[in-house]
């Protein structure tokens, strides 16, 4: 290693990889990534996996109770819960994952900037941040859901706006931190362009910060995806989505309680897989805990 | 005080008017026109130039942001689109309902969050503890709609102890509160989740403080000491959460609205949003908006209050 790259190298990502370390000895986490994983692997081999098609319509076994046939049951047209809970599990993690990875690189890019120039700048910007943070999120996506139309990507596109404020907050705290030290004014002095020094040397340690939050918030945003299908702003049907699919359960609630509580489950457990990952991952990197 | 509550009036302006500047920006630049929409396709131009001046979009953009901003500041929001009737009258109308339902929620986490939360504290990895943690981390991924209707299978269909329709009669104070029971507990199931994590660590970390130490050590009773040493000191973190969920409340009381059939906001924005009725929608994003301004300015004021060094600043 030479004597400028040692200089200027931020400190070693230990304490990222010592989080991941603590946090897979972690039960809840453990527990956690154990339901993330089985619903993700039920959605994403649901084309391979499920009993039948999700959009068949069988009028000769409408409403049917769970059964051998049909292990979750079927709803008002006939059709396979069970194969639609599969798949409209896709719908959930695209569209969530999408909306968080977006707000990640979009909100984290703001507050990083935003940190490092400081002054008038980072005021106004984040006054404008602390303006969408007063939309409740829902209202926010809804509203933008019901201009742009229900389509997956508008989808993504709105809960991706509830989510970006949070994460410039979080991405530019340690940003008016990590300037003033030695590390960036060395790569300054080295003659290192604004733009190196943000991303290469300031990025990689705010980067697990972000993370930690982009659990947490994968959870937010499969709960406002779901909300959002619940209400009617969904991907459209036939197309399963969890959202609607409880939807559909409640105005069959007298005939057929099944219908709803089966998604409904599902949707609870992804966001408490989710939570439970989170809460891990964030008392692991968190420094007062990381003593104890 | 009077001089600290003007100065956070005063701080609330700005905030009004950016917000409106937000919601009118999102409204224009939506595709397509609202005449359009309104009338359908096969409207003559006449009707639609009509449809314009009535609506007030014939004018420059400069002069349609300039009213819209003076009329809201004034608490005027125009007329629906599609009704014909003032918005603000169509809000005051359900706000009731809605504002029931939000308080509701915010009283039933506090009392469920504060004393499980502090519970949790002083039996720190305890049975309680490790209870409180999972109900909570449980609680807070319980979709609204879906807690909504595991309640109203359980409580309204099998038991039949509360009624499935959620309508009440204002002036009727007991069966306001009846109806009002389990849309709460579903709409506050969060809310007592989040507050019950918040108080543990908030009194976990002052009840580790000197001032702890030398309460107990004066003979200061131990109850009193939880209660109103540690849990003053502990309560301007609960104070700002409780403050934050008020808009998740407001968001997830539309939720909460279609699950139990409650009017309130959430169902007219649910038809305005159906019927494309955008200065209905533009009224809304501005009430909710404004809601919020209110609570956090409450939640300041609660800051100075709390901890007198707040207002000193």
């Amino acid at each position: 290693m030479s004597v400028t790259q040692e200089l200027v190298a931020p400190p070693a990502p230990s304490g990222w990889r010592r989080a991941l370390g603590k946090a897979r000895s972690n039960p809840t986490t453990a527990v956690g990534v154990v339901i993330c994983v089985i619903i993700m692997l039920a959605a994403v081999l649901a084309p391979w996996l499920a009993p039948y098609d999700p959009a068949e319509q069988d009028i000769f076994n409408r409403l049917q109770p769970p059964s051998a046939d049909f292990l979750l049951g079927t709803d008002q047209f006939g059709r396979d819960i069970l194969s639609r809970l599969m798949w409209g599990g896709q719908i959930s993690l695209t569209v969530s994952l999408g909306a968080i990875f977006a707000a990640a690189i979009i909100g984290g890019a703001i507050g990083l900037v935003s940190g490092y120039i400081g002054g008038r700048f980072d005021l106004l910007v984040m006054q404008v941040m602390d303006v969408l943070l007063s939309f409740p999120s829902l209202i926010l996506g809804l509203i933008v859901v019901a201009l742009l139309g229900p389509e997956l990507i508008n989808l993504v596109v709105a809960i991706a706006l509830t989510a970006i404020a949070p994460f410039a907050r979080v991405a530019r705290a340690p940003t008016l931190a990590l300037k003033e030290r030695a590390f960036v004014e060395a790569g300054r002095a080295l003659g290192f362009s604004h733009t190196r020094v943000l991303f290469r040397h300031i990025l990689p340690n705010i980067l697990s910060e972000v993370m930690v939050m982009g659990t947490l918030w994968l959870a937010t945003a499969v709960r406002v995806e779901a909300s959002l299908s619940f209400i009617g702003l969904g991907v459209k049907p036939p197309t399963a989505t969890w959202g609607g699919m409880t939807r559909d359960g409640f105005e069959n609630i007298l005939d057929a309680p099944w219908l709803a509580v089966f998604p409904g489950i599902a949707i609870l457990f992804l966001v408490l897989g989710l939570n439970m990952v989170g809460d891990g991952l964030r008392d692991a990197t968190d420094p007062k805990l990381r003593n104890e | 005080m009077i001089g600290f509550v003007l100065r956070r009036l005063l701080a609330a302006v700005p905030t009004l008017i950016a917000v409106l500047t937000l919601v009118f920006i999102i409204v224009r630049i939506v595709p397509g026109d609202p005449a359009l929409v309104i009338l359908g396709d096969q409207a003559t131009p006449e009707a639609i130039a009509a449809l314009h001046v009535r609506l007030g979009l014939d004018r420059s953009l400069w002069a349609q942001y300039f009213s819209f901003i003076s009329s809201a500041l004034m608490g005027d929001f125009g007329v629906s689109m599609v009704t014909g009737r003032s918005i603000t009258a169509e809000v005051a109308a359900v706000l009731p309902h809605t504002i029931d339902l939000t308080l509701a929620s915010m009283v039933f986490g506090v009392a469920v969050g504060v004393p499980v939360g502090i519970w949790a504290a002083l039996n720190r990895n305890g049975v309680v503890d490790v209870a409180a943690r999972v109900l909570s981390l449980l609680g807070l991924s319980f979709p609204v709609f879906v807690s909504g209707i595991f309640l109203l299978l359980a409580f309204s269909l099998h038991w039949r102890w509360f009624p499935v329709i959620g309508a009440s009669d204002l002036s009727d104070y007991g069966d306001r509160l009846h109806k009002l029971v389990l849309p709460t507990v579903a709409l506050g199931l969060i809310m007592a989740a989040y507050i019950t994590r918040v108080t543990r660590s908030a009194m976990l970390q002052s009840l580790g403080e000197d001032y702890i130490r030398t309460a107990r050590a004066k003979g200061v009773p131990w109850r009193r000491v939880v209660w109103v040493h540690g849990l003053r000191n502990a309560s301007i973190p609960i104070v700002t959460v409780v403050g934050l969920y008020v808009g998740i409340l407001l968001g997830n009381s539309v939720l909460t609205e279609i699950v139990f059939n409650r009017p309130g906001l959430g169902k007219i924005i649910v038809g305005a949003l159906n019927q494309r009725d955008y200065t209905m929608l533009q009224g809304l994003m501005v009430i909710y908006c404004f809601l919020i301004v209110v609570v956090n300015l409450i939640t300041d004021l609660l800051y100075g209050v709390i901890d007198p060094r707040v207002k000193a600043e």
